[in-house]
């Protein structure tokens, strides 16, 4: 995306950024300056000021807690969902392409089934129907989770299984499972990795959406909720719909740049087309 | 070619229907219970259970679950009283209302920004508009949309805040909803116009006389267009979803507005009405999509 030298400022800026994500992340406990639940009535919808230095909700609980809790939860659900749809979705997607045949004929149409739903519909319906939780959100985002890297995975299967060195693989007695860890998974750390670094992006942005319609975990600070009731207030707090819309961007939009990153590292094509 | 393709979409919806008649008995714990509480008397709870059919087998219900879509039976809204066709056709002028401008937002935005900055490889040009897009791409729509909101209706106070009553109404839902949309667009326009620049057919207009900007505006934006409308298709579906969240965020009256008062009333019929209908109109989208790919690319035509 940019030149040498500016790369390298830009790629230090991102991890930088990430770097404070993660960290406001994991020790939200020690840096909030107050209990993200606790209530002060009598500071409701305060704007910035400087005990709370991102202002108060309509209950008087403060919103940098609140937004370092927050963080929890979406990176949480993004680092979670994504690792459990990169193992489940890997292993289905290599079956699929090695066995062939109806087994993946019919994950194909699940697959087909599944991508008919747009975008976070499916997680919409899922958590609306199940209730909202942390699991439900959990599980829901995986289900659409998987099926991308299932699609990577078979796709590469598909591509190198009738190549000499894995038919002499097979003739030697190669397992299955040593043919996908030894010849097929090796190639595919690149574009699992740059898929993995996009799919968590994608999953803050579901989980906040999920979160701001009310269909998020329950009882814990999340950004979409504090979003939510910010835009209620946009009149007289807007502070409270700013701040952790900023969160939710800043962090998505890093993600995304590490993920173009990533994606001109290990595909040249599409680096040389980029300038 | 399309008789394949249509044949493909019958287990495609088969499979998106019986996913979507399954919802009720993903519900923890007995629907009826759910949706009246647990106190209501028994005949109203054995009424209810019988008007939503699941005082039969699964199969059973499978069948007239079936048999009812045939004739655009959805069931009836249990909150709304109402069949749940007749409240989704009575939503739907608003959401294609919005979805329809924000995606011819999306293009008059996208098209532009595609072509400078395809044209301006390299340049600082290039890298504004391929962070602003990047930007666009990360933005969450239902932050967007509270920030139009502050901008535009509270501060200014030019347009309205909410509710769907005119033209103006329209115009911050649906800068709302096509913004990711114009986002990706113009990424993907700018990578396909980067692969047919150097084509030797452009060199031959370059050297029969033909203007640059003829060249660039016809003659390469019109084969780098073909595989942006296959991706379009694709990507209606963060038009789809995203208009839930938009409707949301502006009190639209729309479907997604309707499917989350369903989701809220726990008026489970009319939520598989819903998600069947922006489904299957997304599925019909997606169809339209590699209708017109074909119908312009004169090889896949045959």
């Amino acid at each position: 995306m940019t030149g040498r030298g500016e790369g390298k400022f830009f790629r230090i800026a991102v991890l930088a950024i990430l770097a404070v994500m993660a960290f406001g992340a994991i020790a939200a406990p020690l840096l909030s300056p107050y209990d993200p639940s606790e209530l002060h009535l009598e500071g409701g919808l305060e704007g910035p000021s400087r005990s709370h230095p991102l202002g108060q909700d309509k209950l008087g609980r403060d919103v940098l807690s609140g937004i370092l809790h927050g963080g929890r939860v979406s990176l949480t659900v993004g680092v979670l969902v994504v690792g459990i749809s990169l193992l489940i979705g890997s292993a289905i997607g290599f079956i699929s392409g090695w066995m062939g045949g109806w087994v993946d004929e019919l994950i194909m149409r699940i697959v087909d089934i599944l991508l008919a739903f747009p975008g976070i519909l499916l997680a919409i319906a899922l958590t609306g129907v199940l209730g909202p939780s942390l699991k439900n959100v959990i599980f829901a985002l995986c289900i659409l989770g998987w099926v991308g890297f299932a699609r990577l995975v078979r796709g590469e299967v598909l591509s190198i299984k009738e190549r000499p060195y894995i038919t002499s693989a097979k003739v030697i007695g190669a397992s299955p499972t040593r043919i996908a860890l030894k010849h097929v998974f090796p190639n595919l750390v690149g574009p699992l990795a740059v898929q993995a670094t996009f799919s968590v992006a994608a999953t803050v942005l579901a989980e906040s959406s999920l979160s701001f319609l009310g269909l998020g975990p329950q009882n814990v600070p999340t950004w979409g909720a504090i979003l939510s009731e910010g835009v209620d207030y946009l009149i007289f707090a807007p502070h409270l719909a700013l701040f952790p819309g900023l969160a939710i961007m800043i962090t998505v939009l890093a993600i995304n740049t590490l993920g173009d990153d990533l994606r001109e590292r290990f595909d040249p094509v599409e680096a040389r087309r980029r300038g | 070619m399309i008789r394949r393709r249509l044949l493909m979409l019958i287990p495609t919806v088969l499979g998106v229907v019986t996913l979507v008649f399954a919802f009720i008995h993903l519900v923890p714990g007995d629907p009826v219970d759910v949706m009246l509480g647990e106190t209501a008397n028994v005949s109203d709870k054995a009424a209810l259970r019988t008007e939503l059919g699941l005082d039969r087998t699964v199969p059973a219900q499978y069948a007239a679950y079936i048999s009812g879509l045939t004739t655009g039976d959805m069931g009836r809204s249990f909150a709304y009283r109402k069949p749940v066709a007749e409240l989704i056709v009575a939503r739907l002028p608003a959401t294609l209302e919005l979805a329809g401008l924000s995606l011819v937002i999306a293009l008059l935005v996208a098209v532009p920004i595609g072509v400078v900055t395809a044209v301006k490889k390299g340049t600082l040009t290039d890298r504004v508009g391929l962070t602003v897009s990047m930007v666009g791409v990360s933005m969450p729509n239902f932050w967007l949309g509270p920030l139009l909101i502050m901008f535009f209706s509270i501060k200014l106070g030019v347009l309205p805040v909410s509710g769907r009553d005119g033209f103006a109404s329209l115009i911050l839902p649906a800068i709302t909803l096509g913004t990711g949309l114009a986002a990706i667009l113009s990424r993907m326009l700018r990578s396909s116009l980067l692969d047919v620049m150097g084509a030797q057919y452009l060199q031959a207009a370059r050297a029969r006389g033909v203007s640059e900007a003829r060249v660039i505006w016809v003659h390469a934006l019109r084969n780098a267009a073909l595989p942006v409308i296959t991706i379009l298709g694709l990507q209606l579906g963060s038009l789809f979803s995203g208009a839930i969240i938009t409707e949301a965020v502006f009190a639209w009256p729309g479907i997604g507005t309707l499917l989350l008062t369903a989701i809220q009333s726990r008026d489970y019929p009319l939520v598989q009405g819903c998600v069947l209908v922006i489904s299957l109109g997304y599925v019909a989208a997606n169809l339209l999509a590699d209708l017109a790919y074909r119908w312009a690319d004169p090889r896949v035509r045959k």
